[in-house]
């Protein structure tokens, strides 16, 4: 009846999974119930929960990531305590089940739920206002990919309180991850929250190279869209080509584990290499996915602020789609040490360092847009130039592994978290936090605490290079990654000191957390009404804060490169002659009943409850064929509502 | 500790290569020409890119500050966005750098490949290694003992490896002595290392395999050849037989001590990787 599901499930008699899986349970209930108290479910579910507008959505996968970022956060708080502590013939306080369970939901988690839902989020923001378009292609699926994602996350969470996760590493490597090794539903909980998000987050890809390729505003030529437009083009054109390789190997590992089928098992001429190229066709990539956006945002926020349109814009778009193009051709750099022959090697060795070119002709191309610019030491610009600072480092070390004969000793040793964690700190996080402190006044209307932000700013970097440069080191002295414990107390140090560079990044993240709660209560006082805080350059900064449903009271026409810039320039902001009725969709609970399906589909296969698993799908196919039937309520918006929306906020942003 | 006070870039990287200088141990501290040959690959590339990355870290501070709003002295140019000069050195800078360095990675992966054999005058030994969850079964098929958690190699003789796993992946890594390599199930890979001078060289898995994967350590002794075979000698007079009952013990998963086999059942490597990914095999 429950399949594999008994109530030995649950870690009674293990105080730190139970106290973990209390907390959780207690958090989202005590949630759940002040919802409840205050009455604001009907206005979560209009609002919220039943959304299509993509600002919303963008709003709400960003949630998502600062949410996930905390549990990620705490497994990274607990591994390096866990490492200061076992060194020599010392245990720590947790034994290598649960160690091993929480590197690897740590990866999982930070790239699949933080990193991912951060960049969509921010990109489901933007990207339709940057391009002056009213929403994306799609605007009910890409409801379904919010939640969709949303369901992976939670099924890797479920594994907190029920069962338990896998203890493989974030890329769940065959042969640990069959059966044969990992028996229990870790890898499972793992597979099926992935495979569930991946078909999200496939689905945002299709959506918005969709958006970006037919939704331009008139005048909107390729070579005038904003940066942060083809970055986003580029990233979701990547996820298109490259998650359904991750499917299609999740798949295989799933057929494996359930089907009895051989694809990377030890026996039945199964082979584990096989897995290993597949996943890193899908991972690279993955990084490029994660770090182009971020670029993105740094050209953006870097040309704002020094009151500059951005040097070489050219080479800027054709470095981004080198890098998308190149992204394929280099997974082989991450097994350096499985012995192919010497030509292999070096191809992939070289491929891999040509990557560095376009991405220097990046940073270079930064470099100028801050010379002769007028340089505003606002928070989105401090994460820039810590970005540049601390990424061009990561980027030397990353080149230095794709040598293959320095990999040969630096392979799955510490000094490779410590590169990765380098770009994607220093690069992505940097990134998005940069894109959060830079369009938050967007779309609340009031801009963050500058003070707690640059606190913010300072902890996350000193914090970083607390946390990291240790590793770098340990790594030269032959620290591999994902140890338990050590017998060399020699390294006790370095990574006492990581542990302390942890709680730098912790203090952090806690200011972002105070910046976000302060400025929230004192809205009043900091109130933007121009639409147009930084005095921005591209689309999105024409209009309201936060915008009007509809985004745009007429399509923007676009003349050029910067269009907003070039409007102001040409004082030509009056109210449109014309206003015509606009259409936009009304709220579908489309994705939130299909995700609660999935939910329930996941959790039945992780458990094999197979009728309960048959019965979830079954329902999350009808409601997506059911809510095709329905015809959907548009909302029609009056061309005088349009007008007065209009005229409204042109005089707030020409009185200020 | 004093590195955690300092916040500019530049200065971290320059003190962790100085301190990392310092390291009696690990990469930086080779002990064989594998580990030597990467050691200086590694710095030489670090070197060439440290080229460009101090001046573009200091141009960047230099930039972000000269140029700051409240600067009146500095120049402002809000439309200058364009420069041919400028656009050619930034691509021919990376590429510049870029090409250097796939000279080092394409000599060096050839003149370092793995599976290359050493040059010495020395008789090389020969050496099967096998990952268990969660130790190393190592075997001197030419000498005919085996070992477990511990390698004993003649110093300044070549040392030719074959290795496989007989559970999950796993990695081989000397720190000192190079180039680590995957222990894959069903399959051989070949490394060859070479200890220059006595000494005990800590040896590791790198590549993740379960919940006792902190526990596959295993020194490496590097004697002199004067005092290998007097090794191998006592080595023998271990009643221990490494034969299919002994391998199923030694083959249950969980953390052993280091232990000697005073004699061994011939191809019992082939056996065990035959075994391994269910091929029909008889016992040895």
């Amino acid at each position: 009846m429950f399949g594999k599901l008994t109530w030995d499930a649950i870690p009674f008699d293990q105080p730190i999974p139970m106290a973990g899986s209390l907390f959780m349970t207690v958090l989202i209930f005590g949630i759940l119930g002040l919802v409840s108290r205050k009455g604001w479910w009907p206005y979560l579910w209009r609002e919220w929960l039943t959304s299509v507008d993509h600002k919303r959505i963008g709003i709400m996968y960003v949630v998502l990531a600062l949410l996930l970022l905390l549990r990620g956060f705490i497994d990274a708080i607990m591994m390096r305590s866990q490492q200061a502590l076992a060194a020599g013939g010392a245990q720590g306080y947790l034994p290598p089940e649960h160690y091993d369970q929480i590197f690897s939901a740590h990866g999982t988690i930070m790239i699949f739920f933080m990193a991912m839902p951060f960049v969509i989020g921010l990109m489901n923001f933007v990207v339709p206002l940057q391009i002056g378009a009213r929403d994306v292609a799609f605007p009910v699926l890409n409801a379904i990919s919010l939640w969709l994602t949303a369901t992976g996350a939670l099924l890797v969470n479920m594994s907190l309180v029920v069962g338990n996760f896998a203890r493989t590493g974030w890329l769940g490597f065959p042969p640990l991850s069959e059966l044969q090794f990992s028996p229990d539903v870790g890898v499972d909980y793992y597979l099926w929250s992935l495979q569930i998000s991946g078909i999200g987050t496939l689905l945002a890809g299709i959506n918005f190279v969709t958006t970006i390729l037919k939704l331009r505003a008139p005048g909107m030529s390729y070579m005038r869209m904003p940066v942060f437009c083809w970055t986003a083009l580029s990233s979701n054109m990547l996820i298109v080509a490259a998650f359904p390789v991750l499917t299609a190997t999740f798949g295989m590992l799933l057929l494996d584990r359930y089907a009895g089928m051989h694809f990377f098992t030890n026996t039945g001429g199964g082979n584990a290499m096989l897995y290993f190229n597949l996943i890193w066709v899908w991972g690279h990539p993955e990084v490029y996915i994660l770090i182009l956006p971020a670029f993105g945002i740094f050209s953006e926020v870097i040309a704002t602020f020094s009151g500059k349109s951005l040097f070489g814009y050219r080479s800027m778009v054709g470095a981004t789609l080198a890098i998308c193009v190149l992204s394929f051709t280099v997974w082989l750099h991450h097994f350096f040490t499985m012995g192919a022959g010497a030509d292999v090697n070096a191809f992939f060795g070289i491929m891999s360092m040509i990557i560095a070119v376009p991405t220097g002709v990046k940073v270079f191309n930064w470099l100028f847009t801050l010379y002769r610019g007028r340089l505003r030491y606002e928070p989105p610009v401090l994460w820039a130039i810590g970005f540049m600072v601390t990424f061009v480092i990561g980027g030397l070390t990353g080149v230095l592994l794709a040598v293959p004969p320095a990999d040969f000793v630096l392979h799955n040793s510490v000094f490779l978290v410590a590169h990765f964690h380098n770009v994607i700190i220093g690069g992505v996080v940097f990134g998005a936090m940069a894109g959060l402190n830079y369009w938050f006044p967007k779309a609340f209307g009031f801009t963050l605490d500058r003070r707690l932000g640059i606190v913010s700013f300072w902890c996350w970097l000193v914090g970083f290079y607390v946390a990291f440069m240790p590793l770098y080191v340990l790594g030269l002295m032959g620290m591999t990654r994902r140890m338990q414990h050590y017998a060399d107390r020699a390294w006790q140090p370095y990574l006492i000191v990581a542990g302390i560079g942890a709680l730098i990044i912790l203090c952090g993240i806690a200011a972002t957390i105070a910046q976000l709660v302060v400025s929230i209560r004192t809205r009043q006082s900091r109130m933007d009404r121009t639409g147009d805080p930084w005095n921005g350059r591209t689309l999105e900064w024409s209009t309201a804060s936060p915008p009007p449903i509809y985004n745009f009271a007429v399509l923007p026409q676009v003349e050029s490169l910067d269009a907003f810039w070039a409007m102001k320039q040409a004082g030509k902001r009056a109210p449109a002659g014309h206003y015509e009725a606009i259409e936009i969709p009304g709220n579908s609970a489309n994705g939130f009943v299909t995700a609660f399906f999935a939910v329930i589909t996941g959790f039945a296969m992780i458990w094999h409850i197979w009728w309960l698993a048959i019965l979830g799908l079954l329902c999350a196919a009808l409601t997506l064929l059911a809510f095709g039937w329905i015809e959907r309520k548009e909302i029609e918006i009056s061309p005088e509502q349009l007008a007065a929306d209009d005229r409204a906020h042109l005089a707030a942003a020409s009185a200020a | 500790m004093r590195r955690a006070r300092l916040r500019s870039a530049p200065f971290i990287v320059s003190t962790v290569a100085l301190l990392a200088g310092c390291v009696r141990e690990g990469v930086l501290d080779p002990h064989g020409p594998v580990s030597g040959a990467e050691r200086l690959i590694l710095l030489n590339a670090t070197g060439i890119m440290l080229v460009v990355v101090v001046p573009v870290i200091l141009m960047t501070l230099a930039f972000a500050w000269w140029y700051r709003a409240s600067n009146s002295r500095a120049a402002y140019d809000p439309d200058w966005d364009y420069s041919g000069h400028i656009e050619l050195v930034t691509w021919s800078i990376p590429a510049m750098v870029v090409i250097l360095l796939a000279g080092v990675g394409w000599t060096g992966s050839h003149d370092l490949d793995p599976a290359q054999k050493l040059h010495s005058s020395a008789k090389p030994i020969r050496i099967q290694g096998v990952s268990l969850d969660w130790k190393w079964l190592f075997i001197y098929p030419d000498q005919g003992v085996a070992t477990v958690n511990r390698l004993v190699v003649p110093a300044g003789a070549p040392i030719e490896f074959s290795l496989s796993s007989a559970t999950v992946m796993n990695s081989f890594f000397v720190p000192q002595l190079g180039s680590m390599i995957y222990t894959m199930p069903g399959m051989t890979t070949q490394l060859n290392l070479l200890a220059e001078s006595a000494g005990e060289y800590p040896g590791y898995s790198s590549q993740f395999s379960g919940d006792g994967f902190s526990d596959m350590r295993f020194p490496v002794n590097a004697v002199s050849s004067a005092e290998f075979p007097a090794w191998i000698e006592r080595a023998r007079t271990s009643s221990e037989t490494l034969d299919a009952g002994a391998y199923d013990r030694l083959a249950v998963p969980g953390t052993v001590a280091a232990q000697t086999y005073g004699s061994v059942t011939p191809h019992f490597y082939e056996w065990i990787v035959a075994r391994t990914v269910g091929a029909p095999v008889r016992d040895p």
